[in-house]
């Protein structure tokens, strides 16, 4: 039946591990990974708990099919209370790490209570250790993770790792897997870290079956991976270009957030682009992108990795830098790039091996920054505050000082580390903050693409792309097309994105099958893998009691309606160029038709025939 | 009329080397359509999947209609998606 039902409890108080049963029960109403943790974490915790306290509880768990021949079915899911936000956070991360959790035995890890040392845990099938970390803390994820392979002497054993960001208090901290793959955002490497816990090792020989349907389960499969092969999006574009190729269509459109979300379209967007990462350097000839990678079981491979100029001023004396790693996807891309107006690819990658190496998010880091050289130009900044770096917009020099001070939470480093909503308070103009419930928005301004205000808006774990892209329908046409620059009809479809998307996060997949899968393609995967019937229509049920579940535990957490809203700058100030000139977010005439079909009162709370609809 | 296209993702191999930013000048007859575009640079016309004049989105059904104007912009992509 896919799940392996088996929870690992791990109480870092008491250092006491436990096995116990997973809920069947709510497996059936949650799926798995993303709904189901989510569950957990909302029984077992007060929302309204400090999130870095130990009374906050920290889940690892994977998919029914993470770990099987899924295509892409190696995802996992860190689900906690973010201190970023103050709401419910799920950060979702493929790599290898997942699949290895799962071929280990278990569906899902819950750390509790908080080490009084550093701890590390061992996990090795049925074996569970918490070990002393003392000599790992201070050190970044790529270093913990060489000395970790060393001491245990098995190559094949995957790591998931907090860096000294997180250490640091840095509060949009991510934990990183398998060197560059992460489950980066809304600061749940910073929650691991307030527990003492440096890091998960995990070696699992189990392999994962107990399938309901091996057969069928194998013909759903194949399909699937047909459909994903002769996508010309899945099959084609992505393993080719990655993510990064919508830098050019989303300056185009007038979309591309830049100079602190001040304007809309970026002169070096050419510079930054999918296209230039294949193009080779003046300086030495060769590319930045050095070739495609997949995560456990992706037939798609849209991973960048990149190598560095090694005469690129932020490497020359540095050769721990010159090997290939993680490279920009979009999402870092933008923020380092656009929204501080940097030109320079290898400075942005070189930012984005600094994200990796020691786990913070760059799309939150760079969004920060950006706001910093809006204050800093302003004057309101000085050169007293920033460690004397000149911080300018289009300075790369400065992006990568700070990245490097913020990396090790240092100086200036420390303060941006905060993220841009306490960063813009701290200096009086919290206007300035380009967030919602305080965490930086991603790659898409919604002047130019109205359906992603909303979805910003409403976002359980604030501003974000991945809880409802309706940029597939607004920008690409998938699976149909819609007008980005109108708001009628924008609300139906931002919840739409947003229940299969919690659906398909629940599952093991990742979200980017959903480019050329709907949930047709989807289901019949899941149901003959896993006990019950699982519909298409159930899939959408599902995905629409966990969003509400999600909002439940967000307002007991103490949000409100009033937090689903945009900054001024967005719903005030109009674009100033590309298709969108002279338009703002529409969210005002969107948000009261969301609560509507949404089954929510116009505060934006659950109604008792929503709870009750949904059994919540 | 002069018109600029631009060309991205793998179309882009078709730019001249000179070309700057994906971008080159063309220069059209007054009534042409993107479908005649596509043509006139030999680009195989299943593989464009995304058109944009002026940044906007030229529905299928609309590429054989003369809609281009002298200065537009008119960008190509082959299929691509992101995230
Ligand atoms: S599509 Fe990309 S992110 Fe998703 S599993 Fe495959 S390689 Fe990983």
């Amino acid at each position: 039946m896919a799940w392996t039902q088996n929870v690992l409890r791990v109480n870092l108080s008491s250092g006491e591990t436990a096995k116990e049963a997973l809920n069947m029960t709510w497996a059936d109403s949650y799926l798995g990974q993303r709904g189901l943790a989510s569950k957990y974490l909302a029984e077992e915790i007060d929302p309204a708990v400090d999130a870095l306290s130990p009374d906050n509880k920290l889940i690892m768990v994977t998919g029914p099919l993470t770990g099987t021949m899924a295509s892409t079915g190696g995802r996992y899911s860190v689900v906690t209370k973010s201190p970023l936000t103050g709401a419910i956070a799920c950060s979702n991360s493929g790599g290898f790490i997942g699949a290895e959790i799962k071929m280990a035995g278990w569906d899902m890890i819950i750390f509790e209570g908080r080490a009084d040392t550093p701890v590390y845990l061992y996990l090795e099938n049925e074996k569970a250790e918490l070990l002393p970390a003392d000599d790992l803390w201070g050190k970044s994820v790529w270093e913990a993770d060489e000395r970790l392979h060393q001491k245990h002497q098995d190559p094949l054993i995957r790591i998931a790792c907090v860096g000294r960001a997180a250490e640091q208090g840095n509060l949009y901290a991510g934990i990183i897997n398998d060197l560059h793959r992460a489950a980066g955002r809304s600061g749940v490497g910073t929650v691991m870290a307030s527990k003492n816990l440096k890091a998960l090792v995990c070696r699992g020989t189990r392999g994962v079956g107990n399938l309901k349907d091996p057969l069928r389960f194998l013909q759903a499969v194949e399909q699937g991976k047909r459909v994903l092969a002769e996508n010309a999006v899945t099959g084609q574009g992505l393993p080719q270009y990655g993510t990064q190729v919508l830098m050019n269509v989303i300056n185009e459109m007038g979309a591309l957030p830049t100079r602190n979300m001040q304007e809309v379209q970026f002169e070096g967007t050419h510079n930054i682009s999918g296209e230039a990462m294949h193009e080779p350097r003046s300086s030495d000839g060769q590319p930045n992108l050095t070739t495609n990678a997949a995560c456990f079981g992706c037939t798609i491979a849209c991973g960048r990795i990149a190598t560095l100029d090694k005469g690129h001023f932020t490497v020359e004396n540095k050769p721990g830098y010159w090997g290939a790693s993680g490279g920009l996807e979009y999402e870092a891309a933008w923020a380092l790039g656009s929204d501080t107006c940097i030109d320079d690819l290898d400075a942005l990658t070189y930012a984005n091996f600094l994200c990796n190496e020691d786990g913070f998010d760059p799309i939150s880091f760079g969004s920060t920054l950006a706001a910093a050289m809006e204050l800093y130009e302003m004057g309101v900044i000085t050169e007293q505050d920033t460690d004397g770096i000149e911080l300018k917009f289009g300075s790369a020099q400065a992006l990568t000082r700070t990245a490097e001070l913020t990396a090790r939470g240092e100086g200036f480093g420390k303060v941006l580390g905060l993220g841009s909503k306490r960063l813009c308070e701290k200096y009086g103009h919290p206007e300035l903050s380009m967030t919602v419930k305080a965490q930086e928005f991603p790659a898409y301004d919604p002047r130019g693409i109205q359906g992603m205000g909303l979805a910003y808006a409403t976002s359980n774990r604030g501003a974000c792309h991945l809880r409802g892209y309706t940029v597939a329908s607004e920008v690409l046409g998938i699976p149909e097309k819609t007008d980005p620059l109108v708001s009628e009809g924008k609300a139906e479809l931002v919840k739409a994105f947003q229940d299969a998307t919690a659906a398909v996060d629940s599952s093991g997949l990742c979200v980017f099958t959903t480019f050329a899968w709907t949930l047709d393609d989807i289901a019949p995967q899941i149901d003959a893998a896993c006990e019950g019937d699982w519909s298409t229509e159930k899939l959408l049920e599902v995905g629409e009691r966990i969003w509400n579940l999600e909002r439940d535990f967000n307002l007991k957490a103490g949000l409100t309606g009033k937090d689903d809203t945009l900054p001024k700058r967005l719903r005030k100030d109009a674009a100033k160029s590309g298709p969108a000139k002279g338009m703002v977010s529409e969210l005002d005439k969107m948000l009261p038709r969301y609560y509507e079909i949404r089954g929510w009162t116009p505060q934006g709370e659950l109604t008792a025939a929503t709870r009750q609809r949904l059994g919540l | 009329m002069k018109i600029v296209v631009k060309l991205f993702a793998s179309l882009s191999d078709l730019l001249p080397a000179d070309s700057r930013a994906n971008s080159m000048e063309v220069v059209v007859h007054d009534d042409a359509t993107a479908n005649q575009i596509i043509d006139l640079l030999q680009l195989p016309r299943k593989k464009v999947h995304l058109v944009l004049q002026n940044g906007l989105f030229v529905e299928p059904q609309d590429r054989d209609l003369p809609l281009i104007k002298e200065g537009d912009a008119i960008a190509f992509w082959p299929p691509i998606a992101g995230g």
